[in-house]
């Protein structure tokens, strides 16, 4: 029996009973609100390879040079069943293809939005912004914005995070959301003082709160990374680029942040994609080593976080002339978390063949990321159907039972 | 945006050490010796407000200095002086007229002195095509590993070239302008000098692609773009052809180099013109053998080739318009239809405005741009011009927040007044830490020119800490390129002349009140490259 079912079967069991003995024991850090991470692959990354439907034999003639090979019971390095259709590629296997196991990751295949451009920049942005398809837009609301206003109060300044270099979209109109790379994160420049004085030049000025905000979370994230080295020191291997990164994402959020936003590129192969091996699967593995890493420096809180992998749309269906392929439609989202009802296929689905592809080309999208999401933030924060309007517009959502 | 594929690193580390020799550096010398050094002192050791005041004839106002500060990449005292001699008009003609521009006999001799400035890409590119084909053919193992190490730092060291020459430019090019056009085309027909043999191509493609045209006419432009190797590799038509559609090019020519999204051109129009592209690509070596009927049909240009072998000879139909399938003229028939477009106009006028004038400009300087533009086929000079003598230009002065590009030059710029660096390399690594490298933008869209994308809080608190680098020592600007001895030790002396003429007059009170509580004269530079006055033009 693993960890998860022994979590939930304590749970129900301990109810009527003494529970909070066990449940002091399970959650070090006090019980606490749930936390979001969104995880947007910038690009379009090629979900027909990473979630493969193996069961359909166009697969094979669409692609015949970079389709990755059916599952095989005998082999533990190929691709792996993970029902009679879907089989998960093999570069993740170890890492995401093991939490599937262990039911902390489920697939939304056929996901996206109703957005046709299947340009890059229009259709990132009608996702971050999360607004109505068929309204003029507002670039000053983002849904995670909206979603950290809502669910934590306007004002919790300190709850949402994004690890970015710059504010994405997606946190448009927040009330004042900090961001910090953790890429590259030295100690801080200025003492007290000095950050006083810089932020006295600013006092009245629309730039006051990133002022403030900016030169306090650098200061804090320094000593989050002195704790880090004196940590380190203890482990054998020191985890580099994506993986060290989501290590320090997921101990900020361990101990302070509630809602978090992190992007990563690298995904619009157009040209040599490869197979089981290659550009993709190399991008994919370090994708999914990072994310194992995020959910083991959230300790206990794991079980408290819900992950969403997405990206603006999916690919071609068929490759293209140059052993990749080119902007499609709809997508796999992923879904982790400690306590997900994971190891599943979720969603609206219809089999993978040439005559259920959307206009010949790609997938079509059945799970709208509107619904998607809205149901899952509805469960994830017990929200109210206000609450879900103020964060979706006009989209009723879905419950897939993730959380 | 995080990448998963490791960029170089040696970069990253630079900061770092220019930091500690700079404690070291500070820890050596005492205060009064250290002003004595700097490159600013000699000329206004002794700032006198009055003094300034007297020589500045006519006096200068503050929607002067910062109609300067928008048309040029930062004050300093020459582009003040000009300004001052020409009047706003004259001095505008002259910036739009490059023909007698000259830089500085050291940074002509520096950038003189790079191997980018004397390439022949395409002698480079049938090399460096070789070499990998020859290390790919190399069994694994260490000599492999080596092999490629020495041709990824070569690469390195070729796309930095192109990088430092960049922005020599545009700190010292007496043409202010110009530089701005060259960066602001650079980023609107984005290329990622880290995709494929990119490195090798990154300075030739900003000298001929971008430069020559960047007060020309657009279709110029576009047409020289199409023609790079460098975008023909970084949008893939290199592979595009005949049976083996490759759309990527094709989508990104209307969406983000002349028509814009939603401007009414549809996936249909977007796969007509991929066909309209095919065979338009790359060769260094030998022409293709081709039959009699083709050969004449066959265009080269350097490394650009047009080859029918691979072309798509059907019709096609393209904005509503039937293009006959001829070869390459299908291209330049396309590209004309496509420019002359009204959304076109449109678009590149309002993209102008958005990084010149304000992150929503005005409706009617838009559509005034978007006339000159329609009237003059697509004259660049003139479409500034209208832009730059407008009533709403002047009405959004200051109030245009600096990109990373625009603070980390102008900063340069103000705190070393003409005098010229010797080492770019903590530029750059100010810019890939605000987030805007040149040739650095991963996806095509280029950077975005509004305030919202640079004014977070991780990246102002970034901003300060470049100011207080560039504030409190030499910040390794003097450092020998190759790593040997500083040129110069020392901080800028920001109290100068330059600052009583054309800086102190217009601070607000707040900015003074922080200059007043200053410790020392670094603290006191932190201070003003970090103000509002600074941050915004």
């Amino acid at each position: 029996m693993n960890r998860r079912r022994l979590l939930e079967l304590g749970g129900a069991v301990l109810a009527g009973a003494g529970a909070s003995l066990v449940a002091g024991r399970l959650f070090a850090a006090p019980v606490s609100g749930p936390r979001f991470l969104l995880v947007f692959l910038r690009g379009g990354y090629d979900s027909t390879n990473l979630l493969i439907p193996y069961s359909s034999s166009y697969y094979y003639e669409a692609r015949p040079s970079i389709a990755i090979a059916r599952p095989d019971a005998a082999s533990s390095t190929g691709a792996l069943a993970l029902d009679a259709d879907w089989a998960l590629a093999p570069a993740v296997r170890d890492t995401i293809g093991a939490m599937y196991q262990r039911r902390q990751v489920a697939f939304i295949p056929f996901a996206g939005t109703d957005d046709l451009s299947r340009s890059h920049f229009e259709t990132q942005d009608s996702i971050e912004l999360g607004q109505s398809s068929n309204a003029a837009r507002n670039y000053r609301s983002g849904f995670l914005g909206r979603l950290s206003d809502t669910v934590l109060g306007a004002g919790a300044s300190t709850a949402s995070i994004a690890f970015t270099d710059s504010l994405p979209l997606a946190f448009a109109g927040a009330t004042t959301v900090p961001n910090l790379s953790l890429k590259n994160v030295g100690k801080p420049p200025f003492d007290e003082r000095q950050a006083g004085i810089l932020s006295g030049m600013y006092a009245g000025h629309h730039l006051e709160a990133a002022v403030k905000d900016g030169l306090e979370l650098r200061q804090q994230v320094a000593q989050e990374m002195a704790d880090e080295m004196k940590a380190a020191n203890r482990d054998a291997i020191t985890p580099k680029g994506f993986e060290l990164e989501a290590e320090r994402m997921g101990r900020l959020m361990r101990d302070k942040y509630r809602i978090g936003f992190i992007d990563v590129g690298g995904w619009d192969t157009h040209v040599g994609e490869g197979g089981a091996q290659g550009a993709l699967p190399t991008n994919l593995s370090g994708l999914a080593r990072g994310l194992q890493a995020f959910s083991q420096s959230l300790g206990a809180e794991w079980n408290n976080t819900v992950v969403v992998v997405l990206s603006e749309f999916g690919r071609t269906f068929r490759e293209n002339g140059n052993r990749g392929t080119d902007h499609g439609h709809g997508t796999v989202y992923w879904v982790l978390g400690g306590t997900v009802n994971g190891g599943a296929i979720l969603g609206e689905q219809r089999p993978v063949s040439r005559g259920t592809l959307f206009q010949d080309r790609d997938y079509p999208v059945l799970n709208d990321y509107r619904a998607v999401l809205g149901g899952l933030f509805r469960s994830l924060w017990g929200l109210s159907p206000d609450q879900c309007a103020r964060v979706f517009q006009q989209v009723a959502p879905v419950d897939l039972k993730l959380v | 945006m995080t990448t998963l594929v490791e960029a170089p690193d040696r970069l990253r580390t630079e900061s770092v050490r220019i930091r500690a020799r700079l404690g070291a550096a500070l820890a050596a010398l005492p205060a009064a010796l250290l002003l004595a050094c700097t490159g600013a002192a000699p000329r206004s050791s002794s700032p006198d407000p009055a003094h300034a005041a007297a020589a500045a004839l006519p006096v200068l106002h503050r929607e002067d200095m910062l109609w300067l500060e928008r048309v040029s990449f930062g004050l300093d005292s020459a582009s003040v002086a000009d300004y001052r001699r020409l009047g706003r008009e004259r001095f505008l003609d002259e910036q739009l007229d490059t023909r007698d521009t000259a830089l500085p006999a050291p940074i002509a001799a520096q950038i003189g002195a790079l191997e980018v400035s004397h390439a022949n890409p395409v002698k480079w590119l049938a090399e460096v095509n070789a070499q990998y084909k020859t290390i790919n053919a190399m069994p694994d193992g260490p000599d492999k590993e080596q092999a490629r190490k020495v041709l990824n730092e070569r690469g390195n060291e070729l796309g930095y070239e192109a990088i430092r020459r960049e922005l020599l430019r545009a700190v010292y090019s007496p043409s202010q302008l110009q530089e701005q056009m060259v960066w602001f085309w650079l980023n609107h027909f984005s290329v990622h000098q880290y995709k494929a043999n990119l490195r090798w191509l990154v300075g030739d493609y900003a000298e001929r692609a971008i430069r020559p045209h960047v007060f020309g006419r657009f279709e110029d432009l576009v047409m020289a773009t199409l023609e790079h190797p460098a975008m023909l590799q970084y949008l893939d038509n290199n592979q595009n052809a005949a049976g083996h559609i490759n759309e990527n090019y094709a989508r990104e020519l209307m969406e983000l180099h002349t028509l814009g999204v939603n401007s009414g051109y549809t996936q249909q129009d977007v796969q007509q013109l991929a066909r309209v592209l095919t065979g338009v690509g790359i060769n260094t070596g030998d022409p293709p053998k081709l039959r009699p009927e083709w050969q004449r049909l066959y265009v080269r240009r350097g490394a650009f080739e047009f080859n029918p072998a691979r072309h798509d000879f059907g019709t096609k139909i393209l904005l509503g318009h039937t293009i006959e399938g001829k070869g390459f003229g299908e291209v330049e028939e396309a590209v004309r239809l496509i420019v002359d477009q009204p959304s076109c106009a449109r678009f590149i006028s309002r993209q102008m405005a958005n990084y010149f004038v304000a992150d929503n400009p005005s409706p009617q300087l838009v559509e005034r741009m978007t006339q000159t533009f329609e009237r003059t086929h697509g004259d660049i000079a003139a479409v500034l011009r209208t832009m730059f003598l407008a009533r709403e230009f002047n009405a959004s002065l200051g109030d245009k927040f600096k990109d990373p590009m625009r603070f980390v030059v102008s900063s340069v710029r103000f705190a070393y007044d003409g005098r010229p660096i010797s080492n770019t390399r903590p530029m750059l690594n100010w810019l890939n830490g605000l987030g805007e490298a040149p040739f650095g933008r991963q996806t095509p869209d280029g950077y975005p020119l509004t305030e919202v994308s640079w004014a977070s809080s991780g990246q102002m608190s970034r901003r300060f800490e470049i100011a207080r680098l560039i504030g409190s020592g030499n910040a390794g600007l003097f450092d020998a390129e190759d790593g040997g001895t500083a040129a110069m030790s020392g901080f800028p002396q920001l109290s100068n002349r330059l600052y009583f003429e054309a800086v102190e007059p217009f601070l607000a009170a707040r900015t003074r009140s922080a200059l007043d509580h200053a410790n020392s004269q670094q603290e006191w530079n932190t201070f003003l490259l970090s103000s509002p006055e600074f941050s915004y033009e």
